[in-house]
């Protein structure tokens, strides 16, 4: 920005950021706050914001009623099994929808994200069939490759947008050096894209994690990840409050860590190619 | 560049991602489109024999059937105006120059990572709680009756709900646009004297044509299917039954797969028809 | 960081590919899916005295929420899935799914389990031709809990078995908006185990009926329309705000912090609201039966969470210890021992409220003659072709009293009156009903 900015009109415009901010992260910190409350605390009128007496007990009760590191690692292996084989099964594809297009290059890839927009409810019966059929039911594979599917329309897109963005002249290059199809892919390209890749990555994890239908779902004990954890603290008899936020700031919290450590990424591959 | 080579390889990468995305839609499709077709109810012994349109019919014939496609597309139109809105102001704040700016907008993305179970679940109870709810605190504390929200305006809290998730997604992308727009451009425009409001109508909302598009077909494809806030919130009372929900209630609720699966394939047709609708805009625009 | 990042999923992808890698330490491991209500989890916390006799059987649970809870076993079973091995049903689901051969039969519980012992209306309600298909963990009907000292204050006194009549005076009477005090809390959110639970039951004392000898739906009849006006000047005038979303925990939550005057609701709750850790009004609850209109019907309902297995598990035999050991009369000892005899699960044993101790509890009396006095096999004033107190035992059920629920519950939200709602319930039954092939 060449304009210099008066001080006044910058507080102005911080007052107004800041407030708009805190007003969209309010209800994140009050469950996080409410975790840390007493249930008498929680539902207190007024509100107690900061000045209470701060105890970890609700975490402790969640904890010794469910397992939750074997929830959070389910979330895990889903969520980064289903984005990595997604990656692995769009690079191709994206690869040849940006470098080789052909007229229908744009239907195929709107028909694929169209594919999204089946509802799930409709096909749940159809699905649970198929898995006891399979044996896939309550498996971390079966939801793996069901989330997988889910999500590959939306990696394939953003993938092909950032190749599009990578010169084709450079890849060109490569190939007069006589380099493969695949080295062409795997040494010239791929490092190219790394960014475009990991927020892809990034986004599609997240997807994942928050994917809270089929997850539940398609699961018992074994496979069942933190949305099946949430599931059985939603309204237990009595005050639940406080136990309630201690298990949503649980389920929540790795990924709103990794997305906020991550933002610079993801905010880049939030954009779909809409920006040039 | 294409040669002829290099064109039976590309099609050969595209056809894992094809034939895969291809098996997930035909399969249980196909599957619903027989159960559409049959008197299916597992409750009473499962598959009684072929019932031809008698689904279909009797699922567009019931009472729910159009609230419940008018009650989608409120929800999913609401959800965009206001993103699409708010997105807007909020991304042409942030460009300002602000002290701070990184923390804001750490804020701003957090709601995008919260699972829909728990935002449901967090508004419903903590927030518009009729008793309980720091809403009813704050509507008390300046002497007003506290909000039934979840019935009195069941409709608006869930889109609240909603929006609210899918506001970050919108800003960032439109941020991402506006920090793109050429400054000089603006510069000029201020100078010719062209108050701020014109400004932005000839100048910022045509550059962020394409972003909005995005935003409007990625939030459209997630939005249709949305479920858990309303499974959460009110489960489908009060008029918030959308086509999802009612086919949920007729396959989980009822048992009536056949039925819901009627209901499901037309689902389908609805989405293709709000699909092609958008595939024509977003098509121009992404050429652009 | 994107190093980090593919290489912990690299590693998360061969993780889940090796899929079941944990090894089976145990013989035999138990699949169970249970609802979060207190006396489950407090089941849970005590498993260790089971695991301890039974150290080939390892225990896996499933807590979820009831609507989930629900929506799954019923998918599960229906299509056969196989994913649980015990899973805790009520008294709607069992008649249903006995007849349809999906649940084991245990009649071959060990003699020392002790059948007679089962209270006769529990016990009727989970058997099919003579068949047992599910062990009650606890049961529960309908009462009357009151607030004695909001009570006292009026000046009024509760009797042990009101009217109508007499509630709407003490809801009167107690309701104090200005403090937060509301004379009386009941279901309103919408559900087939939510407010349409406590309407079908008291509608019962009313007269009415879901259906005639022919199927055919009532809702025309002018018995619901006094059911529904009784319920709907009782909400409005002493209810409190929001309560069309209102559903047994938010009331129980409600009355716990002294917000309501009255709440008829399931006999379980009594020992939550006289529990001192939660309930700000422990030692002030009374407890009466549910009221009645002079027709010789109570409003009262019927339900017992109870424990069955799913036909074609594969540790048939473990799931029975499991089952035997969890309703049993030791497992009743067990809590009482470590958490005193107010929390141990109600309503299912004779032999409980025959021992000493139990009878000193405030509100076992009251339990013990609330589920006498409801019959699941004669539920109406006058004669109906289905069985159920609070339920019509038939698989469309959930699906339309749920839907039936709906218009109910956005009446009360004053979103359409009641003749309408009735009008469109009886549109929708009538759907279903025809739909269904009756």
């Amino acid at each position: 920005m060449a304009r210099a900015v008066s001080t006044r009109r910058k507080l102005i415009y911080t007052l107004a950021a800041w407030t708009a901010g805190l007003l969209i992260f309010f209800p994140i910190l009050w469950t996080v706050l409410t975790s840390f409350k007493t249930e008498a605390d929680a539902i207190a009128d007024p509100p107690v914001f900061l000045f209470f007496d701060w105890t970890l007990e609700n975490y402790a009760i969640v904890q010794e009623r469910s397992d939750y590191m074997r929830f959070l690692w389910n979330s895990v292996i889903i969520a980064g099994g289903s984005t990595l084989l997604g990656v692995l099964i769009a690079v191709p594809a994206a690869w040849s929808m940006a470098f080789v297009p052909s007229r229908r290059t744009k239907d195929i890839l709107l028909w694929m994200l169209s594919t999204k927009m089946l509802p799930a409810v409709g096909v749940l019966y159809p699905i649970y069939l198929i898995f006891i059929e399979m044996g896939l039911l309550d498996s971390r594979i079966g939801l793996t490759l069901v989330l997988m599917l889910i999500n590959l329309p939306i990696i394939v897109w953003m993938l092909y947008t950032y190749f599009r963005e990578i010169p084709a002249e450079i890849l060109e290059a490569a190939r007069m050096d006589g380099a493969t199809l695949r080295e062409e892919i795997l040494y010239v390209l791929t490092p190219m894209a790394v960014p475009g890749i990991a927020s892809t990555v990034l986004l599609n994890i997240i997807l994942a994690w928050n994917e809270a239908f089929w997850t539940l779902n398609l699961t018992a004990a074994k496979a069942a990840p933190l949305t099946a954890f949430i599931a059985s603290y939603s309204s237990p008899e009595g005050l639940f409050y406080a136990k309630l936020s201690a298990a949503s700031t649980m389920a929540i919290a790795p990924i709103l860590i990794l997305g906020w450590f991550s933002q610079k990424q993801l905010v880049r591959g939030l954009t779909f190619g809409a920006v040039k | 560049m294409a040669t002829r080579h290099s064109r039976s390889a590309a099609r050969l990468m595209m056809a894992p991602a094809v034939i895969l995305l291809l098996g997930w839609m035909l399969v249980p499709l196909t599957m619903t489109l027989w159960f559409s077709f049959r008197k299916y109810l597992p409750m009473r012994g499962g598959d009684l024999g072929g019932v031809g349109f008698d689904n279909y019919v009797r699922f567009v014939t019931s009472s729910a059937f159009w609230p419940s496609v008018q009650a989608t597309l409120v929800i999913v139109g609401g959800v965009l105006a206001i993103t699409v809105t708010f997105g807007v102001l909020l991304a042409l704040l942030l460009d300002q120059p602000i002290w701070g700016q990184g923390i804001v907008r750490i804020l701003v993305i957090a709601p995008f990572f919260v699972m829909p179970t728990v935002s449901a679940l967090v508004w419903k109870n903590m927030f518009m709680d009729p008793v309980n709810g720091l809403l009813a605190h704050l509507w008390g504390f300046f002497g007003a009756e506290p909000v039934q929200w979840l019935s009195q305006a069941p409709l608006a809290s869930i889109i609240l709900i909603v929006a609210w998730q899918w506001l970050p997604f919108a800003t960032l992308i439109l941020l991402t646009a506006i920090q793109s727009l050429d400054s000089e451009q603006l510069e000029a425009a201020e100078m010719d004297g062209a108050p701020p409001l014109s400004r932005f109508g000839h100048i910022v909302l045509p550059h962020l044509g394409r972003a909005i598009t995005v935003v409007v077909l990625i939030q459209t494809i997630f939005l249709l299917s949305i479920f858990a806030e309303i499974f959460v919130t009110t489960q489908g009372s009060f008029g918030t039954r959308t086509l999802t929900y009612l086919i949920y209630q007729r396959v989980l609720e009822s048992q009536n797969v056949g039925l819901g699966s009627a209901g499901g394939i037309y689902a389908v047709i609805l989405a293709n028809i709000v699909a092609i609708f958008l595939m024509r805009i977003v098509g121009k625009n992404l050429d652009a | 960081m994107i190093r980090v990042v593919s290489t912990a999923m690299a590693s998360a992808l061969a993780l889940a590919v090796s899929g079941a890698a944990f090894a089976e330490g145990h013989s035999k491991t138990l699949t169970i899916a249970t609802v979060n209500n207190g006396d489950m989890i407090r089941m849970q916390g005590l498993t260790e005295d089971f695991t301890a006799k039974n150290p080939d059987i390892a225990l896996e649970w499933v807590t979820l929420e009831e609507n989930v809870l629900r929506q799954r076993v019923t998918q599960d079973i229906s299509a056969k899935g196989g994913q649980f091995d015990v899973m805790t049903i009520g008294t709607y689901e069992v008649p249903i799914w006995g007849k349809n051969g999906w649940l084991v039969s245990l009649n071959d519980l060990p003699a020392e389990w002790d059948a007679d012992d089962i209270l006769p209306a529990i016990r009727g309600g989970l058997t099919v031709d003579g068949e047992l298909y599910a062990a009650p963990f606890y049961g529960e009907s309908s009462m009357v809990m009151y607030r004695k000292d909001l009570m006292e204050k009026a000046g009024m006194e509760m009797p042990d078995a009101p009217t109508w009549g007499d509630i709407a005076k003490a809801a009167e009477a107690m309701t104090d908006k200005d403090a937060e005090v509301y004379g009386i809390c009941l279901r309103g959110k919408a559900g087939w185990g939510e407010n349409m639970a406590f309407l079908t039951a008291m509608s019962n004392s009313f007269g009415a009926k879901w259906f005639d000898a022919d199927w055919k739906p009532q809702f025309d009849g002018d018995a619901w329309k006094t059911t529904l006006t009784t319920y709907m000047d009782l909400m409005n005038n002493y209810g409190p705000p929001g309560a069309s979303t209102n559903g047994f925990n938010e009331n129980l939550s409600l009355f716990q912090q002294g917000k309501c005057g009255m709440w008829i609701d399931a006999t379980v709750a009594a020992s939550f609201v006289t529990n001192p850790k939660d309930s700000t009004v422990a030692d002030k609850v009374g407890f009466a039966l549910a009221p009645d209109n002079g027709l010789g019907k109570r409003g009262n309902w019927l339900w017992a969470w109870s424990l069955a297995i799913p036909a074609g598990t594969d540790a048939e035999d473990a799931a029975k210890k499991f089952i035997a050991w969890a309703t049993s009369k030791e497992y009743t000892a067990l809590v009482a021992e470590k958490e005193g005899w107010a929390n141990v699960p109600p309503g299912t044993r004779s032999s409980l409220y025959e021992n000493a101790e139990y009878q000193k509890v405030p509100f076992a009396e009251m339990t013990l003659n609330s589920i006498n006095s409801a019959d699941p096999t004669k539920p109406t004033v006058d004669d109906v072709p289905y069985t159920g107190v609070q339920f019509v035992a038939i698989p469309e059920f959930a699906g339309i009293a749920t839907q039936v629920g709906q218009e109910f519950s956005a009446a009360l939200a004053g979103q359409q009156s009641i003749d309408e709602a009735l009008a469109k319930a009886q549109a929708l039954t009538t759907e279903e009903m025809e739909a269904a092939g009756y």
